[in-house]
């Protein structure tokens, strides 16, 4: 069945977009990313114009964490408090990554930009994560399964100290404040929600459990997704109802099933699978800048170069 | 002495010989939720008031424009190893959609010069000026290319069907990949390669319905817009949750 999209002006086959929905809803649900990084590529790839494609894809987001963030809310895998600290650094992070975005786009290359921060930072964090959880599992397989101490590094000597209780921390407000920030900024700039940046950040800078990890990141990407999709729909007039209808339907109950299935996992196989598919991602988009397109050229609306 | 000159010249113009006479499937176009492109059948007859020329054969080219817009057209090239957009060309003013149709091969029924007139082939239909790069060509072949691989540039010659010289017929489908506005239809008479008369008439394809009312709230009330998408986003998510959570008691 096929469906005239008002925005974005093209006509899509709706069970292709419930079906792509519930994909990255379960994925979503599973390991606590919002799905921006996998979700955007591919309405480009079904002929989505890629303005409409970001701005939608945020409206999609916000659907998809809200149902798996309900869900995490019931297990009481939601650190609220956690949640408010990181919000507080995203917000600041995000209007300085729109001073940059907007700083780049008027020295032009901004897409060469975009793709080389998802190449760096999907590549860096991918294996990162694949390497400690493969280390990880190894671990908890060998016979001598000794449960190693959470070591003290330099985040437990910071001024400000409060306690996080469902995170079962008592850590200053400085770092989770830094990560937010950070997160906020290449969350602007990249067009994502930020969750495969926050996910990894809370487990590795932080040191929370990835249980209360999943939750907690779900809750701030609505918030930021939000006000993403609010920026695009009154700046731009790209946010395509139409088509985030199509695509949260399928999102929101594959993040409830995806939640149902990270509940099931343990800890290193679900960060080892986040880990696979951003290197996959990661690697798509490095072979599209280096392989030769089959197409040298591109259309744009008009304006000058 | 001007005017009775000027009288003199209408009476020497026989009228035309030849004329255009119309019709068409439908004289709109609504884009609907379910629009799957449409074909549109451009049908029409000459009519005479002296018999028909014999040393010559009468040509018929029906084209179909959408509205024109400028278009920038970027070419990648290889930079320290990762493909990356380096040219540009400014396109002026390309058709968002341009269908031509003939009764027989375009060189056969129309000349260079009459083509450079009236604007009917594809190349033509598309203006651009003040191109810096050298090989500026390469870009409007490229547009062309990419928009004819979208269904959106159709050259189809031979597509007009001409009966006994005078009842002439053409189907024309359009994608659903359409952009709103006035199409503008345009038919072509000719003879030896020159064009003895034009018809010219106007589809408007517009959105109708729901894909109206959400476009144009999008643009005139984005707020509103902006609180909608978010607020059925938060409700199918809330809702998902929700059924979710029955099911499993």
């Amino acid at each position: 069945m096929y469906i005239y999209l008002p925005i974005a002006e093209v006509s899509v086959n709706a069970v292709l977009l419930l079906g792509l929905g519930g994909i990255v809803g379960v994925l979503s649900g599973m390991f606590g990313v919002g799905g921006g990084f996998l979700i955007t590529p591919l309405l480009f790839f079904i002929g989505i114009p890629p303005a409409v494609a970001v701005a939608t894809s945020t409206n999609q987001i916000v659907a998809s964490s809200i149902s798996g963030v309900l869900a995490h809310f019931k297990r009481k895998t939601v650190d609220p408090v956690m949640g408010g600290v990181l919000l507080i650094g995203g917000v600041i992070g995000s209007a300085i990554g729109i001073v940059i975005f907007n700083t780049l786009r008027a020295l032009g290359q901004v897409d060469l930009l975009v793709q080389l921060c998802y190449v760096v930072f999907l590549g860096a964090i991918g294996a990162l994560m694949f390497v400690e959880s493969l280390r990880a599992i190894r671990r908890s397989r060998g016979p001598s399964a000794v449960p190693q101490r959470r070591k003290h590094n330099w985040v437990h000597n910071l001024p400000f100290k409060m306690k996080f209780r469902v995170s079962g921390l008592y850590i200053s407000v400085i770092p989770p404040i830094m990560v937010g920030i950070l997160v906020g900024i290449l969350a602007a700039v990249m067009g994502v929600g930020g969750g495969f940046i926050m996910v990894p950040a809370m487990i590795y800078i932080l040191g929370m459990p990835t249980k209360v990890v999943i939750g907690t990141s779900l809750l701030q990407i609505i918030f930021v997704a939000g006000f993403t999709t609010m920026l695009h729909a009154t700046t731009n007039q790209t946010v395509d109802v139409l088509l985030a209808l199509l695509l949260l339907i399928g999102g929101v109950i594959g993040a409830q099933v995806g939640t149902r299935i990270g509940v099931k996992m343990k800890a290193e196989q679900l960060r080892i699978l986040l880990a696979i598919m951003v290197l996959v991602v990661c690697g798509k988009i490095a072979l599209d800048l280096l392989i030769m397109p089959s197409e040298l050229y591109s259309l744009g609306a008009g304006g000058q170069s | 002495m001007i005017r009775l000159f000027a009288i003199l010249m209408l009476l020497a113009l026989p009228a035309q010989a030849e004329q255009i006479v119309l019709g068409l499937s439908q004289d709109e176009v609504a884009i609907t939720v379910t629009f799957e492109g449409s074909e549109i059948i451009v049908f029409g007859a000459v009519s005479r008031t002296a018999p028909p020329p014999q040393d010559s054969a009468l040509g018929v080219i029906i084209t179909i424009a959408g509205p024109s817009e400028p278009v920038t057209v970027r070419r990648k090239a290889q930079q320290m190893g990762i493909w990356v957009n380096t040219d540009a060309v400014f396109v002026n003013s390309a058709p968002s959609f341009y269908a031509v149709a003939t009764s027989a091969p375009i060189t056969d029924i129309l000349r260079e010069v009459e083509d450079l007139r009236h604007r009917i082939t594809i190349p033509r239909a598309i203006r651009s000026a003040g191109a810096v790069v050298a090989d500026s060509v390469a870009f409007t072949e490229a547009l062309i290319r990419i928009r004819t691989d979208q269904d959106l540039y159709q050259m189809r010659q031979g597509a007009v069907t001409l009966d006994q010289d005078t009842l002439f017929r053409s189907a024309i489908s359009m994608p659903a990949n359409l952009t709103e506005g006035n199409y503008d239809v345009r038919i072509y008479l000719t003879r030896n390669g020159t064009v003895i008369d034009t018809y010219m008439t106007t589809i408007p394809v517009n959105k109708v319905g729901l894909e109206r009312w959400l476009y144009n709230l999008a643009h005139e009330q984005a707020f509103i817009y902006g609180l909608l998408s978010l607020a059925i986003a938060i409700g199918a998510g809330w809702l998902a949750s929700a059924v979710f959570t029955m099911l499993r008691r």
